[in-house]
Order: structure tokens, then sequence, then C-alpha cells
């Protein structure tokens, strides 16, 4: 068990090196002129292309560029934004990252509270209608892309029938909430989806296989049972977050600007516009790495699920 | 086992549905109809007639409107459906010409080259797809084929993983045995013997893959990497035409079901695929 948690926190750690390492690359390897690209829209004097110069160090070598942007990083400093002149960090922790966060988080919510439930019942109600209408809605939900779906329904639900606000992210949490229903509803679609597919699929399977079987001839009750196999049937559904979390967090800075919110998607958008390129290196680090470690937390989890990994025995 | 073999586990059992095969594959066929067609389309699509700007649907000569240039939504739609199959279908089968040339070599070999391979692919992997070609794609500027390009390369790790997994299953099996003991070369055994028992997997991969790559290159496009202003692109279609969406909503709704009917029709048929391959392996 240690072992296996000492090499997971080893991968983490290299993963996070190579993103960090891609991450600072970035500047060096965009074609133009990074002094240039770095003054932007200023008036270009010597004085200021010195200053540039002074301010990223980019007269050092770039090991020790690296290691002064990794540890700026770590404090906190992710440069200054060419376009706002504002450091990146501040910028983000103004209202973009919460924003994305809690537009994230609400999404997943809504699509673990209904999927989950809504898998398990497709898995004990094959072939009904119930089993039908779901697998339908979940084939839409996992082949279509997040923002089509969200057009549709700020379209349907915005415009059509004005029930929700067409964009913007309100004021107060009350009206916060109301104004990130719609998009939320739009991103767990395309995640409840991929949960509720692994769901029905590993309960089938697990409700198929001996143990369950064992159960009832024993004589447990239907809900107990379901209970057993549900714990099993945990394994894939947490296994495959990472997958979800990925997407989860791709569908949000597409279905953000849908709906005009000023999240990190807005922000990416112009960074890649402007060629903003330190507010690029900021957001691409704090998205990646926020991925790399919630993936993490998920390996953890699925440890702590399977015995079998748990004591250390099977599985190569 | 990996998240992405649940996923692709899940997809192949849903009910069989006839009805949905027959219009998915209807559909298919008049995509691939429009993206023929469309070449020809262009200039008649890209034509603009400022004074005949945003167009209500159903406006003479225009079914589905115009937009804020005053080109025809109907024709720039259909015009549009290359750069949306075009680009996917090469993703798809370059990434599965990769995933087959690694995998197998990674899985049948092993030793130092699978090590490196296996590392390279879990770093590609921890990269999200879409924030990785958002901010390439965009730093380095390009158009659209170097996105189709680089999203090879994010596609391709998944594929080598799967079909790696799958090699190293065929591997010890006694077909496998009696080819060595008949000493044919490493290469024949691999791309003759092997590759064609793990051929079903590998189809299906790929159709699945050509959904994912038409979502990602639709989002990209519709957040302006890899494509140009003014070209036909349903992504394009979508940023363009959301600021006219009172005036003229198909400018927007038309290329966004295409696009939610394409993906939806393109899975249907990669399950149904695949679960046909898969019967004939098993018999």
């Amino acid at each position: 068990m240690a072992w296996l948690l000492g090499q997971r926190l080893v991968g983490i750690v290299l993963v996070l090196f190579v993103i960090s390492v891609l991450t600072f690359s970035l500047p060096h390897l965009a074609p133009g002129d990074l002094v240039r690209t770095l003054i932007g829209n200023r008036q270009v004097t010597p004085q200021l292309q010195e200053q540039i110069r002074a301010q990223y160090h980019l007269d050092d070598s770039l090991p020790v560029q690296y290691w002064d942007w990794l540890t700026n990083a770590l404090h906190g400093d992710l440069g200054t934004s060419v376009q706002l002149q504002q450091p990146v960090s501040a910028v983000l922790a103004d209202r973009r990252l919460p924003l994305t966060v809690a537009l994230a988080l609400l999404a997943f919510v809504v699509a673990v509270v209904t999927c989950i439930p809504l898998g398990v019942f497709a898995a004990l109600r094959q072939r009904t209608a119930l089993d039908t209408v779901s697998t339908t809605v979940a084939l839409v939900g996992l082949s279509a892309p997040p923002f089509t779906i969200a057009l549709a329904l700020l379209y349907a639900l915005a415009y059509y029938v004005p029930i929700f606000p067409v964009y913007g992210s309100g004021h107060g949490a009350l009206d916060v909430l109301y104004h990130l229903l719609l998009p939320a509803a739009a991103l767990a679609a395309g995640v409840g989806a991929m949960l509720m597919r692994i769901t029905r699929t590993a309960m089938i399977r697990e409700l198929d296989s001996d143990y369950v079987l064992a159960a009832r001839g024993r004589g447990l009750s239907g809900r107990a049972v379901i209970g057993l196999a549900l714990r099993n049937a945990a394994i894939p559904i947490v296994t495959s977050a990472g997958l979800v979390l990925t997407f989860l967090i791709s569908g949000t800075i597409v279905v953000e600007t849908i709906f005009s919110l000023p999240g990190l998607g807005q922000v990416l958008q112009n960074a890649v516009q402007y060629k903003d390129l330190p507010m690029l290196q900021g957001v691409t680090l704090v998205i990646a790495a926020a991925i790399a470690v919630i993936a993490m937390v998920a390996d953890l989890i699925y440890l702590g699920l399977d015995p079998r990994v748990r004591s250390g025995r099977a599985r190569s | 086992m990996t998240a992405t073999t649940v996923v692709i586990e899940s997809v192949g059992i849903q009910p069989r549905r006839r009805l949905a095969v027959i219009v998915s594959i209807v559909i298919v066929a008049l995509l691939v109809v429009a993206v023929v067609a469309s070449p020809f389309l262009q200039d008649a699509a890209l034509h603009q007639d400022i004074l005949s700007a945003s167009l209500s649907p159903g406006a003479e000569g225009h079914p589905l409107g115009t937009d804020q240039l005053g080109r025809d939504v109907l024709l720039l739609t259909i015009a549009g459906t290359a750069s949306a199959i075009v680009g996917p279908v090469v993703i798809a089968v370059g990434s599965m010409l990769l995933g087959i040339l690694f995998g197998t070599l990674s899985g049948y070999r092993g030793g130092l080259l699978d090590g490196t391979v296996g590392r390279v692919t879990d770093i590609l992997l921890a990269l999200p797809v879409l924030l990785a070609a958002i901010v390439i794609g965009g730093v380095f500027g390009g158009g659209y084929w170097s996105v189709a390009a680089l999203l090879v390369v994010l596609f391709c790790p998944t594929d080598i993983r799967i079909i790696r997994s799958a090699v190293i299953e065929q591997a010890p099996r006694p077909y496998v045995e009696a080819a060595q003991m008949l000493s044919l070369s490493r290469r024949r055994i691999m791309f003759g013997h092997i590759l064609p028992n793990v051929r079903s997997l590998v189809i299906t991969n790929m159709l699945l893959n050509v959904g994912f790559a038409m979502v990602t290159l639709s989002s990209l496009s519709y957040l302006g990497v890899g494509v140009r202003p003014g070209s036909a692109d349903w992504g394009r279609q979508i940023s363009d035409g959301r600021e006219i969406m009172f005036t003229n909503p198909a400018a927007v709704l038309a290329p966004a079901l295409l696009l939610i009917i394409a993906t939806c029709a393109i899975t249907v048929l990669g399950d149904w695929v695949g679960d046909r391959l898969a019967g004939d392996d098993e018999a």
C-alpha cells in the first residue's frame, strides 16, 4: 500500500514537472520576438525593452529562468498580463477562478445526483422504456459537443421561453446560482451521460456475478443486494473520474463563452486572441495542475475502495 | 482497466435499435454527399450581400435566412460540412495508424521501447486534449491542417494504450507461438497475424474517435483556433451568429443542431459496427 502510494506520488510530481516545463517553454517556442510580444501594444522604446528583459530575466540561462519562474509561480506570482497590465494571479483570483470552479462543481453535483441513480435504475430495469429513454438521452449527452447543447438550451429556455437569463453571472449568491443553472445543466448533460453509462454497465456486470446470486440465495433484501453491488460498481465509476473531470473542465471552458460568463474560459480565449503569453501561461498552469491533482485524489479514493489494492495483493 | 476501456465497453451495450442504425446510415450518407458537394458551393456560400443582412428564415430565396454579412445560412451550412467532417476523419485515421504502429511494437516487443512509449503516453494522457489544443494552436497560430496534425498527436496516446493492451493479451496465444516456431519475422507476426485479430477493437475505436475529433475540432473553431475568419465552418458560424440570435436564430441553430445530429449518428454507427465486429470475433 505504502509503496503504491509512493509510486502514485512520484507519478503526480513527474506530471506536474512536465506540465510546468511545457508551460514555461510556451513563450520561448512561440513564433516572433519574445520581447516585442511581452511589450504588447505599448510604445516600443529601448528603455522598455531593457526593462522587460530585466523583469523576465531574459538574459539568464534557460534553466535559471525556469527556476525563477517556477519559484515565483509557487509563491502565487504568475507574472503580469500584457493585455491588462495587471498581475495574472490577481486577475484570475478576482471572480474568474471562483466562477469557473463554482460552475464545474455545480455541474458535477447535478450530474452525480441525477445520473448515478439513473444508471442504477437503468441497470435494474433493462430494456424497459426508462432504460431506452435514458440511454438515448445519454447518447446525445455523450456524443454532441457541450457547447451545442448549451446553445440549444440557451435558445429554448432563455430566448424562446424566457425563463433563464441570457448572459452574465449576476450578483449575490442566489442570483449567481440562477445565472449558473442553465450552463451547469448543459455541462451536466455530457458528464452525466458518461457517469450514467459507466454506472449502468458496471451495475449490470456486478448484478450478474456469483456473489450477488449468493447474497440473493441467502435471502438478503433487494436493497442490501443493490448496496453490495453498488460498492463494487463504484470502482470503475471512480476510476473514470479522470476522464469525467477532463471532459468537465474542457466543457466548462467552452460553455462559459456561450453564456458570456466571465470565467477562466473567457480569459483563455482573450489570452489566445491577444497573444497575452503570461496570462496564457497562468491559466494553463492553473487548469492543468488542478486536473492532475484531482485525478490523483480520484486515484487515491480508488485505492481506498478496492480492498485487493489496499492490502497490496493481486493486480499487477 | 483504464477509464477509456470502461467507456468504450459501455458504449457497446445499448439496446440494438435497427431504426436508429438506419437513420444514422442515412444521415452519414447525406453528410458524405454534402462533403463532396461543398467545394463547388464555397463561392456561392461565401457570397456577401450587405443589403440583405440578417434576414429571418423564410425570406425569399433564403430558406434559413442570412447572417450579418448577408450570406445564405443554408448554403453556408452545407458548405461547412467539409470542414466539420474531413478533418475529424483524417485525425481519427492518423491517430489509429500511430496507435497501430506504436501499440503493436510496444505491446509485442516490450523492453526499453515499451517503457519509453509507456512513459510518453502517460505524460501526454495527463494533458487535457482541448486545453492543450487551444493553447498550442493559439500560440503557434497555423491553419486547419496544423491544428488537425496537433490533434493526431494528442489523440494517439489513447489508441496506443488500447492497442498495446490488446496485443499483450494476444501475444501468449497458441497461434502466435506457432508463428514463432515457424520462425516468421517479428514484423510478419505483429502485423500479419496479431493485428488482424485485434482489428474489431481498432476499427471501433477509430469510429468513436471520429466523433470525439468532431467535438474537439468544432469547439476549437468555435473559439477561433485553426479556422480563418469568414470561412465556411460550423464552429465559426456559431460564434459569429451568436450576435444575431434574436433576428435570425437559424444562423446559430442550423450548424449547432447539425453538429449534434452528426456526432450522434457517428456514435450510433460506431457502436453498431463495434457490436457486429465483436460478434465476428467470438464466432
